[in-house]
């Protein structure tokens, strides 16, 4: 199939039939045919709020016509890889996690990709499509051109160009390829240069695989000074946040909250480390409210964390079954609704908007008075300062310290990750993968001691809290003793694998690759230069 | 896959009209269909208005150096598709003869294409032939038009017989009347006794019917451009009975 579209000076309501009359040759006139009655459709492209989907090569589009509903799912090159009928009962409702599709094939194949997000319609359409028969000097037809007029009813109303899609006949490949090569040099027709999906999404000017706020594509200037800079990751940061917080409010699924949470922790984190760079008081005086907002959302945070790794949890069992686990299950759900109302009410108050507001108004308001230090120097600086103290903290850790003491060096390594990432633009991306590798590995492993050790401390919390609630059954604190001995098994693993994961941190080799990142003789990275 | 054959040692008794239309019935009822013209003269090719002609000949496709697959041809009707004839065809039986088990040979060529099709029509040349006998091993269902006179019915019996001598695969056979004069009074009478008294023969005839002869004017099945006909709806009844004497289901 070969697709075409209407030039960007071309009306939507250009009369494609008339406009290729008479204008496509091979040997003779092709002939165009009426292909029979124009078909209608609803279409509603589906993704995740963050484009899995799209990023990872796949269009899903439910779309209804003559009374059939269906969802179809598409590769890169448009090709067809499921699709499924959606009966009166099984139509979901959206924005919907794939769970709730119906099981079969597509489910399959969505749902490794979508993972815990939901889905959810990024633009809807109505297409009228006519089709014309291309017939040669027999009469016979040798291919069909679907010509689709779209309008798009969703995020807001806009009309697209036609699209036009040539289909040869089976046989007759050579002599389609033939009239698509005559049909673009007909004034006024080209290749179509992306799916429908993207045309529409065009035609109300958005871009597939969008998002709000993501910092490591900010790009930012070696020579800006650094106060507008900052300025500058701090909106992205914040318009990530605030891109979040409908999801968070609607309990759309748990990533909303997750990504909000990120914004907010990388803001306090920009806050704590470069606020200097800021106008004086800028920092100290948001940073009060920011705590606020992130102590707001973890406890929900915390409980998605325990549900989402709940499965795997009772798969872990081994004395235990799964079913005893049921009234502690029972438990975080319940105390997971009386948490999120607490966040959706702080993220609807007063308060809230009163924080995003003032902040966006004072970000808006940073005029560096002076030039320097520029971003590029300032970066380089606080790399540096913040590379030094995680080797410090990490030094300082030996056989008898307290897991609190690896908690420090976590944070230490989150403050320097932070920083790269924010301050990615102005490196070499393959040369800051290269540098941040033995890092994410150092991570890794203490997110895996820590994790562990907050939750076994959860866990006993949990059981006096069952305990003191109501009655719970002795197989259910028994469980939750064998998940609390799992993770202890687990933690145990993890300051096992530290000492070595250390030493590759702190290694000369891969403190030579982190302290190249953050020289300024030229090295650093021109953006946009 | 269901494998359908029109065939009858006579020429001009309607094997091709009625392949052509019961393909399109077939594919109608949204069943895939491929229909093999295997007929030199290319009736059915004509009818479908593509060209009789298949890159290296009958040779390529028996001896399998080309695969029927890349040779086969989109109708102007969805569901159905066509293998053309080629004046090649004229060889097939010295090719077949050529060829290893002959008379398996084309239910071999099928054999792949068992994902891809419902189902297969077989429009036959008139002769018995290795070509025939290579048709006879290959068909589920050998539909055979007969004028209704008393030596048509001999070439049936004929048929049956030499069929019984078969090891292993042996067709069913649905036999029905075609070109019917309902001037003619021995046309009648046959066409409304024999049906009755034997179990291989369809209780559908087709009539003679000038719209039917309209066909090589239109290039079309009768049952596509008129399909309110009586011979449309003769057809019709006809495709009825031979889906469920082969037992297609859906």
């Amino acid at each position: 199939m070969r697709e075409f579209a209407l030039d960007g000076e071309a009306r939507a309501d250009t009369d494609v039939p008339a406009a290729l009359a008479g204008r496509v040759t091979l040997n003779g006139s092709v002939a165009w045919a009426n292909g029979g009655r124009a078909r209608t459709s609803r279409r509603n492209w589906l993704d995740t709020f963050d484009w899995r989907l799209y990023r990872a090569g796949l269009t899903l589009e439910q779309a209804a016509s003559r009374g059939q509903t269906e969802l179809l799912l598409t590769g890169r090159d448009g090709n067809l890889l499921a699709s499924e009928v959606l009966g009166a009962g099984r139509r979901p409702r959206w924005p919907s996690l794939v769970s709730q599709l119906p099981a079969g094939p597509l489910r399959e194949l969505v749902e490794p990709v979508a993972g815990v997000r939901a889905l959810g319609p990024v633009v809807r359409a109505s297409s009228k499509v006519a089709q014309l028969r291309a017939m040669n000097d027999d009469a016979k037809t040798v291919a069909r051109l679907d010509i689709d007029y779209m309008s798009v009813t969703f995020p807001e109303r806009a009309a697209v160009p036609a699209r036009l899609s040539l289909t040869p006949v089976r046989g007759y490949a050579g002599v389609t390829d033939r009239i698509g090569c005559a049909i673009t040099e007909v004034p006024g027709f080209s290749s179509a240069r992306g799916s429908a999906l993207e045309s529409a999404l065009a035609a109300v000017g958005l871009r597939a695989g969008d998002l709000a706020g993501k910092t490591t594509a900010v790009q930012l200037s070696p020579s800006m000074p650094a106060a507008a800079a900052l300025a500058t990751v701090l909106t992205a940061l914040l318009d990530s946040l605030e891109a979040n917080v409908p999801g968070t409010i609607r309990d759309i699924d748990t990533e909303f909250l997750h990504d909000l949470r990120i914004a907010v922790r990388r803001t306090r984190s920009v806050l704590k480390l470069c606020g200097r760079a800021l106008p004086a008081g800028l920092a100290s005086g948001f940073r009060p409210e920011f705590r606020w907002l992130g102590d707001l959302t973890t406890p929900t945070r915390d409980l998605d964390v325990y549900l989402l790794g709940y499965a795997r949890m009772t798969a872990g069992l081994v004395a235990a079954s799964p079913a005893d686990l049921g009234p502690f299950q029972d438990y975080l759900t319940r105390s997971r609704a009386v948490q999120y109302r607490g966040l959706a009410a702080g993220l609807r108050s007063a308060r809230f908007s009163r924080l995003t507001t003032s902040w966006r108004a004072a970000l808006d308001d940073v005029r560096p008075a002076r030039k320097r230090p520029t971003v590029a120097q300032f970066a380089s600086a606080r790399i540096s300062a913040a590379q030094r103290r995680a080797l410090q903290a990490g030094q300082l850790i030996s056989a008898a310290s307290p897991p609190e003491s690896l908690h420090e060096l976590r944070k230490r390594c989150k403050e320097l990750r932070y920083l790269l990432e924010m301050f990615g633009s102005l490196h070499d991306p393959a040369q800051r993968w290269q540098a941040v590798k033995e890092l994410k590995a150092l991570q890794d492993c203490l997110g895996a001691f820590q994790d562990a050790e907050v939750q076994r401390a959860e866990i006993r919390a949990f059981a006096s809290q069952l305990l003191a609630d109501r009655g719970v059954p002795a197989e259910t604190l028994l469980a939750m003793g064998e998940i609390a001995a799992g993770l202890a098994v687990a933690q145990r693993e993890a300051r096992h694998e530290f000492d070595g994961r250390f030493a590759d941190f702190a290694s000369p080799a891969s403190q030579a690759r982190l302290t190249e990142l953050t020289r300024t003789d030229g090295r650093t990275r021109t953006a946009g230069v | 896959m269901k494998i359908f054959a029109t065939y009858n040692i006579k020429g001009g008794v309607g094997k091709t009209a009625t392949a052509v239309n019961l393909g399109y019935l077939a594919a109608k009822d949204g069943y895939r269909v491929l229909l093999w013209d295997l007929d030199p003269q290319g009736a059915a090719s004509y009818l479908f208005r593509i060209k009789p002609r298949v890159k290296g000949g009958g040779k390529a496709l028996i001896k399998g150096t080309k695969s029927i697959d890349s040779a086969i041809k989109g109708t102007d009707f969805d569901g159905l598709e066509l293998l053309p004839a080629d004046f090649t065809y004229r060889n097939l039986d010295l090719l077949l003869d050529a060829a290893k088990r002959p008379a398996r040979r084309l239910a071999a060529l099928l054999a792949p294409l068992k994902g891809e099709y419902d189902v297969v029509f077989l429009d036959c040349p008139p002769s018995i032939s290795l070509l025939s006998e290579s048709v006879l091993h290959a068909a589920d269902l050998l539909l055979v038009p007969l004028i209704p006179t008393t030596l048509s019915v001999r070439t049936l019996d004929q048929l049956t017989e030499f069929m019984s001598g078969f090891n292993g695969h042996r067709p069913d056979v649905l036999a029905f009347f075609s070109m019917v004069d309902r001037r003619k009074r021995l046309h009648t009478q046959i066409a409304a006794d024999l049906p009755a008294q034997r179990p291989d023969f369809a209780a559908t005839a087709i009539p003679a019917l000038s719209v039917i002869e309209q066909m090589s004017v239109q290039r079309a099945p009768v049952t596509a451009f008129s399909p309110r006909s009586q011979a449309a709806r003769q057809y019709g009844n006809l495709w009825q009975e031979a889906r469920e004497r082969a037992g297609l289901t859906g």
